[in-house]
């Protein structure tokens, strides 16, 4: 029986109503908001909606904007665009140094100083002082409020207690700084004596140049030293004088200088540099004749020379002792009185009767007027010896009842600072404005911190008549406060300190514009003179005051081209700046003559970097270094440098290096003597390390790398000192090594850059070395690594000393580091200086090695890194027969265990990295790239003009910062540049060549065809003496 | 092949019986009057016994030095390349230095197993395995090396690959020599592994049919391809390994040329150099006969396979060690009378510093090493002497590590410009490296002596009735 049975599933279906009907055909039964054919319903639009919004809403709400600290503008300001830079001119002023510069700033902050092209005393170029203040700015260890007795506090409370001080005060009131050149400061301190009563403002240089001062004041009425003039100079003598390296202004003196080095087609003639020293010198080791000497023997010298010129000027002869050899100076004598009217003589020393004499000569020698120019005088060297003499016995005595330390640091950098630090209890109100606790500042009870030159108004004259203005690149970073702007808040003056500028300035020009076109320029000049009038004066007299010659060890003290004075110590990138001569950083150390280590034993072995430690003391008072063998030291006498050994100046600085600066010594007259004899120096046997980026002494004879001749054969054959490899064919017969291709080569369509490196104009100072490194944010490596070799520098300079005679050389020169004789340095060597940096090879060994093509030729000639595709092989590297690529050994930004590489390890320091160049990763290679970001900022520049790029827009960053114009940078495929110019360039599509005599590739017989070039080094010697090569 | 026969061990005697009369004048390849049984339950009763004291102390140290090793490579990793002492003039040192000597010790395998095979040279049929294994492991560690090397190993391991990439248009440089090992060593690897694989399957299938218990069956069941021993099986295998041995002989010569290439088509003196191709190879063969030498001398002593591997097996070696020494004492002074003859002043130098300069004692422990040592094997007494090939067979090893460290350092660290000249010294993560590539290879080595066996079997026991006494 079939089961009909029919179960309801609820009582509807049974009533089975037309309602439930209608809704049971319905698919979804309940309300669904999609039907849209009911106006009274939502409709799918409505849906629609929702769901938009529904997932608009999560979305977002899952979004969480990474954006951490970089903030758009609310409002931009009008001159600032993300991207592109914007330069004002300014004036570096560190220490007691100022230039002229021109700073970078990218979305507000400074990047990068250069050299100011307007400024008539420094032309553009810059030093590795002024190239790396910049780091300074960004400097966490600067202080970042004003503080009372070590607590900070706020600048209301400060200033109300130091008025209060300062009113109160019964006896001396005292200033001391270095020296000023700037003269609204003057009239800001002038402004605390108005309100105080006088402020006696002491001026003192850590390296005094006092003794050429008084000599002037003694010989022309005006204490001040007068301008050199290198460039007009065909005789330069100079005595133990460092005018390309410690002396003020020698950005200038450089560009001079080399300028009278410059040889070409039409310029034959060159300057000739005798230099008669105790430490090679950069001056020293760009001589022409160089003398070793003892410090003490420069007087006699001086006398000796005075007797000579003397004798054919037909004046009478001083008296003088007997010199051993004077084959140099008679040379020097002749040259110097062959060349009168163009002739200088030179002394660092600052012994007033040494200065007195080198006066004379120079009268006899028509030197002023001509090379010596009495009417400007350089106003940054005006430091008093005996005037601090008399502030530190006044402290002594209790008769000063405040001191103001305006931006500089006794404590450290004098002699004497020590005893007047420790007698600064007897002073009731003490006051500095140094921008970190340094050995001075913790001591006082009030410290004002002053803004960095980059962030602060001034203005500055530091040749007479040249006034240069310093205008803010960035607001402080720092609750700090310039120090001007504190003198005239003490002084009660409500204006601000930019205002009290401009009102000083007004006497120039009421021409309203004339405000700001010299603060876009930077600079102006006015036809001040100093009034200064050579008198006579009893040669004779001050010729026997001359001390004798003594015998025994000298201490000869100096300031090298990194850290120089110890003011900016504290900066990575000049404690990593090899020094020019020795190559060393992150130290100083005595250097001695080579002869006098192999005699006494004092050597360890060439190459190792390996030194004994030695001490030493003078008049009781002894320092403990690392003695490092240096040609050209005179027997007798040690070298140290000024500069380090720093307690207080921050993590980078502290504990680098020894203070020589207590070393210093008193002369009879007042004078402090950076020479010293009879010091004794013990060395031990203990062996420490120097890290040194170059070890070897000598090209090794490798004639294809350093090129050179002498004036007089270049003077018959520009091609003098040239040497051509040849290559043999299958054939037997030799051809250059050009002449041969398998390969048809790279095509430059466009541009084709290159680079001209002149060796006789490069005087080695490495100011183009942290250039770079500024631009290019290379890391600081530390002196471990570069003890490891691993610095990172991508432009260096090579060092080559020539070596020593083949017969000269004994056993005791020779270790297993040493396998041919040539590469024995000469005890007096002559130097040459080599740039070297990627050398941009047309056909680049390093791009054929690599496997990923992460490193590749540009159609511009460049050979160009991609840092993102390196995976760190190394090959290039090893196939680089210049040895200019640097690997990143280690992760050096962001990383603790490298922190003294302060511009990639925090947030502050940070900001002056360039934004236009990639800080390179952990494990990549990198190398000069020829700026090319510089290229294309240039590139883009002359595109909006409708024009093809010029000199004018394109620079490297070594180029623009060289003093000496060694380094032409610039479009081979352009004829009216200045390197097709310099070098006579023939393009083709595939090839350049430089027809200029002197031109050559260093390692020519490889073939790997640079696109930069280098001009023979020629030395102003006579053609028929022997040169040792 | 004939030489080669039928798996069953019972055919095997028959056919002897039938087949292959004795040389009169030879001497026998296997001693010991050794049956078809004997060389089963000597080999393949090593795999199944439990593992000896000797051999867990062994393993127990190999692995110390893999994990104390495992800690440097770490460092390196975790820190960078900069753990190591190189420097800017000094690129690579002991990393390739490791890689190269590796690569040389990894070509005493396919010599022995390849050439020899084609060669008909019989007596390598019980050290072939052994080789052919140590190929395959000193190939590994030499491959640790190129990556190990790299600033950027996360990245450089497959960006050296020529793979498809959506970077847009980047691809490898076929111009560097570094890319054309990427391609030797993965070429060479690969047809070593498989070569050895193939020659291995007979032996596993044997060892399958031994096993007791079930998971060695199925490991060596599985490991055996489901070999079944018919005569087909056999011609197949034979014409494979024929195959394997054609393409593997020409693979002999290329990878150490295309290594030296890493050198002779630089620039730099003491590496420009057009008999690298030549050297290297004979240098090669030399270290790596002297590592198998090392090898097994201590595994036949330990494994008392004495009757397998013979004294005669190992004189056949030292031959070949005077012959590839000889050739590589030649090539050492051809390149200084090429240095002079050239005229080239930086290569002259390269060479003068070479041997006076300040790595000297690595030079004339090159010398001594590689030159004047294996020359002792011209007195049969001292060739013939196991403790004394033991001894040479290490010193060899040594020599060939110093010929690369000497060709890579001690050429770059002084080339064209002095101002860059350094030296180079090596820090504890160099060694560290190394050792650890030392664990890894004794580690797997081990591995292989307990689990594999050492000897091809099937090989072998072709070649005891026409050498063994007792079937006489």
């Amino acid at each position: 029986m079939k089961e009909t049975k029919t179960y309801w599933k609820g009582l509807e279906q049974l009533e089975n109503t037309p309602d439930f009907q209608q809704r049971a055909s319905k698919e979804f039964p309940e309300y669904l908001p999609i039907s849209g054919d009911d106006n009274q319903e939502p409709s799918r639009r409505d849906f629609l909606k929702m769901m938009g919004f529904g997932v608009a809403a999560v979305s977002l709400a899952a979004c969480e904007a990474p954006v951490r600290k970089a903030i758009p503008y609310v409002n931009k300001p009008v001159d600032v665009d993300p991207g592109i830079p914007n330069y004002y001119a300014s004036s570096y002023a560190v220490g007691n140094d100022v230039e002229s510069v021109v700073v970078k700033t990218r979305e507000g902050r400074p990047i990068k100083v250069e050299g100011n092209d307007l400024a008539k005393y420094n032309m553009g170029g810059t030093s590795s002082q002024i190239e790396s203040s910049v780091l300074s700015l960004y400097d966490t260890e600067r202080l970042q409020n004003p503080k009372i007795s070590g607590e900070d506090t706020d600048w209301a409370t400060i200033d109300g207690r130091i008025k209060t001080e300062l009113a109160a005060n019964a006896g001396k009131t005292v200033l001391v700084s270095y020296s000023n050149c700037s003269p609204s400061t003057s009239r800001a301190i002038a402004e605390l004596s108005k309100k105080y009563g006088e402020v006696v403002h002491v001026q003192y240089d850590p390296v005094s140049f006092s003794g050429i001062l008084d000599a002037y004041e003694m010989a022309s009425g005006v204490r001040a030293m007068p301008m050199h003039d290198f460039s007009k100079a065909k005789t330069i003598v100079s005595m133990g004088a460092d005018f390309l390296g410690g002396w003020p202004n020698h950005v200038l003196f450089n560009k001079q200088f080399a300028k009278s080095r410059k040889l070409g087609p039409d310029k034959k003639e060159m300057s000739r540099l005798y230099a008669f020293e105790s430490n090679l010198s950069l001056t020293g080791s760009n001589a022409d004749y160089r003398q070793p000497i003892k410090p003490s023997e420069q007087g006699t010298y001086i006398s000796s020379l005075y007797n000579l010129i003397a004798k054919k000027a037909g004046v009478p002869t001083v008296a003088s002792s007997k010199l051993q050899d004077t084959s140099i100076l008679q040379k020097a004598a002749n040259d110097l009185w062959k060349a009168k009217g163009n002739a200088l003589l030179v002394s660092g020393s600052n012994d007033v009767n040494v200065q007195l004499m080198v006066i004379a000569i120079n009268e006899l020698l028509g030197s002023f007027g001509n090379t010596i120019d009495l009417s400007k005088s350089l106003n940054t060297r005006k430091g008093d010896d005996k005037a601090f003499a008399k502030l530190v016995a006044d402290v002594k005595a209790g008769g000063v009842g405040a001191v103001i330390f305006y931006n500089c640091n006794p404590g450290y950098d004098h002699v004497k600072g020590a005893e007047l630090v420790s007698s600064l209890g007897k002073v009731k109100t003490t006051i500095s404005t140094s921008d970190r606790m340094d050995e001075t500042s913790s001591a006082v009870k009030y410290i004002t911190p002053d803004h960095h030159y980059l962030e602060s108004w001034n203005d500055f004259e530091s040749v007479s008549g040249y006034l240069t203005l310093s205008q803010p690149t960035i607001n402080n970073i720092f609750n700090t406060r310039q120090a001007q702007e504190s003198f005239l808040t003490w002084a009660g003056i409500e204006t601000s300190y930019f205002d009290f500028i401009k009102a000083g300035w007004s006497s120039f020009s009421s021409d309203l514009s004339f405000w700001d076109k010299t603060l876009q320029d930077g600079v102006y000049e006015t036809d001040a003179a100093v009034p200064a009038a050579l008198a006579g004066f009893d040669v004779a007299a001050v010729a026997s005051k001359l001390k004798p010659a003594s015998s025994g060890m000298e201490l000869a003290l100096y300031t090298n081209y990194s850290v120089g004075d110890g003011v900016q110590a504290n900066n990575p990138w000049l404690q990593e700046m090899p020094d020019p001569i020795t190559k060393a950083c992150w130290d100083n150390y005595f250097t001695v003559s080579p002869r006098e280590a192999r005699e006494k034993g004092w050597k360890v072995k060439d190459g190792d970097m390996d030194y004994k430690v030695a001490t030493l003391t003078v008049n009781g008072k002894s320092v403990t270094a690392p003695v490092i063998p240096q040609p050209g030291q005179a027997y007798g006498t040690v070298g140290l440098a000024l500069g380090y050994g720093r307690t207080k100046a921050g993590k980078v600085a502290d504990g680098v290096g020894v203070n020589a600066y207590p070393m210093i010594a008193s002369s009879a007259n007042g004078s402090l003597a950076y020479t010293t004899a009879g010091v004794s120096l013990e060395v031990s046997e203990e062996v420490v390390k120097v890290a040194q980026t170059q070890t070897s002494q000598t090209y090794a004879g490798r004639n294809t790398v350093i090129q050179e001749t002498v004036l007089g054969a270049y003077q018959k054959d520009p091609q003098a000192g040239r040497h051509f490899p040849k290559i043999s064919l299958a054939s037997g017969d030799k051809v250059k090594p050009y002449a041969v291709s398998l390969w048809k080569g790279h095509e430059y369509a466009n541009h084709h850059w290159g680079m001209m490196v002149d060796l006789n104009s490069c005087t080695g100072c490495g100011s183009c070395t942290i250039a770079c490194q500024t631009e290019n944010n290379i890391p600081v490596v530390g002196k471990q690594e570069v003890l490891n070799r691993r610095e990172m520098h991508w432009i260096r300079i090579d060092r080559y000393y020539s070596s020593r005679e083949e017969s000269a050389i004994t056993e005791s020169d020779l270790d297993s580091n040493i396998v041919s004789k040539a590469e024995v340095a000469a005890d007096n060597p002559e130097v040459t200086f080599q740039p070297m940096m990627c050398q941009q090879c047309n056909n680049a060994p390093c791009e054929t090695v690599c496997p990923v093509a992460a490193t590749t030729h540009s159609s511009e000639g460049l050979n160009q890194m991609t840092y993102n595709r390196c995976i760190g092989t190394r090959y290039c590297a090893n196939n680089c027969p210049y040895k200019v690529r640097r690997f990143n050994w280690f992760k050096y930004h962001d990383n603790k265990q490298f922190d003294k590489n302060m511009a990639m390890n925090n947030d502050l320091g940070k900001m002056v990295l360039n934004p236009d160049v990639t800080v390179r990763a952990r494990g990549v290679m990198e190398k000069c790239t020829f700026c090319v970001q510089r290229i294309q900022a240039g590139k883009l520049e002359a595109k909006k003009d409708g024009r093809r790029p010029d000199d004018g827009d394109v620079s490297t960053a070594c180029a623009k910062s060289c003093p000496s114009d060694a380094l032409v940078f610039g479009d081979m495929k352009d004829p009216n540049s200045n390197i097709s110019k310099a070098l006579k360039i023939k393009t083709s599509k595939t090839s350049v060549e430089a027809q200029e005599d002197r031109a050559y590739h260093v390692l020519e017989e490889l073939r790997v065809m640079p696109n930069i070039w280098y001009l023979t080094k020629v030395r102003n010697k006579d053609e028929n003496e022997k040169t040792e090569a | 092949m004939s030489d080669i026969t039928i798996p069953l061990e019972a055919e095997q005697d028959i056919a002897h019986e039938q087949g292959h009369a004795e040389a009169a004048v030879r001497e026998p390849l296997i001693t010991g009057g050794k049956t078809v049984h004997d060389v089963s339950e000597d080999i393949a009763g090593r795999v199944e016994q439990k593992p000896t004291i000797t051999w867990m102390l062994a393993m127990a140290i190999s692995l110390g030095l893999l994990v104390a090793g495992g800690y440097a490579v770490a460092m390196l990793l975790w820190e960078g390349i900069g753990m190591w002492g190189l420097n800017k003039t000094v690129g690579w040192a002991w990393d390739i230095t490791n890689f190269v000597w590796w690569v040389g010790i990894g070509h005493a395998g396919t010599l022995i197993s390849a050439v020899l095979l084609l060669f008909r040279q019989r007596w390598r049929m019980s050290i072939n395995r052994a080789s052919e294994a140590m190929t395959i492991f000193a190939v590994i560690c030499a491959a640790m090396f190129p990556v190990l090397h790299m600033g950027r190993p996360w990245l450089g391991f497959y960006w050296a690959l020529p793979l498809p990439n959506t970077f847009g248009s980047l691809w490898v440089n076929f111009n560097s020599p570094l890319l054309w090992d990427v391609f030797a060593i993965s070429t060479y690897f690969s047809v070593s592994l498989v070569f050895w694989y193939i020659g291995l399957i007979p032996d596993f299938a044997t060892i399958r049919d031994r096993a007791k218990n079930k998971i060695s069956k199925l490991i060596y069941g599985t490991l055996s391809f489901g070999w079944t021993g018919g005569a087909k099986t056999w011609m197949h295998y034979e014409t494979v390994s024929l195959v394997l041995a054609g393409l593997a002989t020409p693979l002999v010569l290329s990878v150490h040329t295309i290594v030296s290439f890493d050198f002779a088509t630089s620039v730099i003196p003491g590496w420009h150099t057009t008999i690298f191709p030549p050297y290297f190879v004979a240098g090669a063969i030399f270290s790596g006969f002297a590592m198998v030498l090392t090898l097994l001398i201590v595994t036949r002593k330990v494994y008392k396979l004495e009757d397998y591997i013979t004294l005669q097996h190992l004189e056949m070696m030292n031959i070949v060690i005077i012959v590839t020494g000889s050739i590589v004492g030649i090539a050492y002074i051809t390149e200084f009378f090429i240095a002079w003859y050239s005229g080239v002043e930086a290569e002259q130098y390269a060479f003068i510093n070479r041997a006076t300069g300040p790595y000297w004692w690595a030079y004339w422990s090159m010398m001594t090493c590689n030159v004047i040592s294996p020359q002792l094997f011209w007195f049969k007494k001292i060739r013939t002497n196991i403790a004394a090939t033991f001894i040479i067979s290490i010193i060899v090893n040594i020599g060939m590590w110093f010929e690369r460290f000497v060709i890579i350092v001690t050429s770059l660290h002084r080339d064209f410009l002095p101002s860059s000249w350094a030296m180079f010294y090596p820090t504890w993560v160099d060694m560290g490296v190394y050792i650890f590539t030392f664990g890894l290879f004794f580690t797997l080595f081990f591995l292989f002596a307990k689990f594999f066996p050492v000897i091809n079997m099937a090989e072998v026991k072709s070649i005891i009735k026409a050498t063994g006494e007792k079937k006489k």
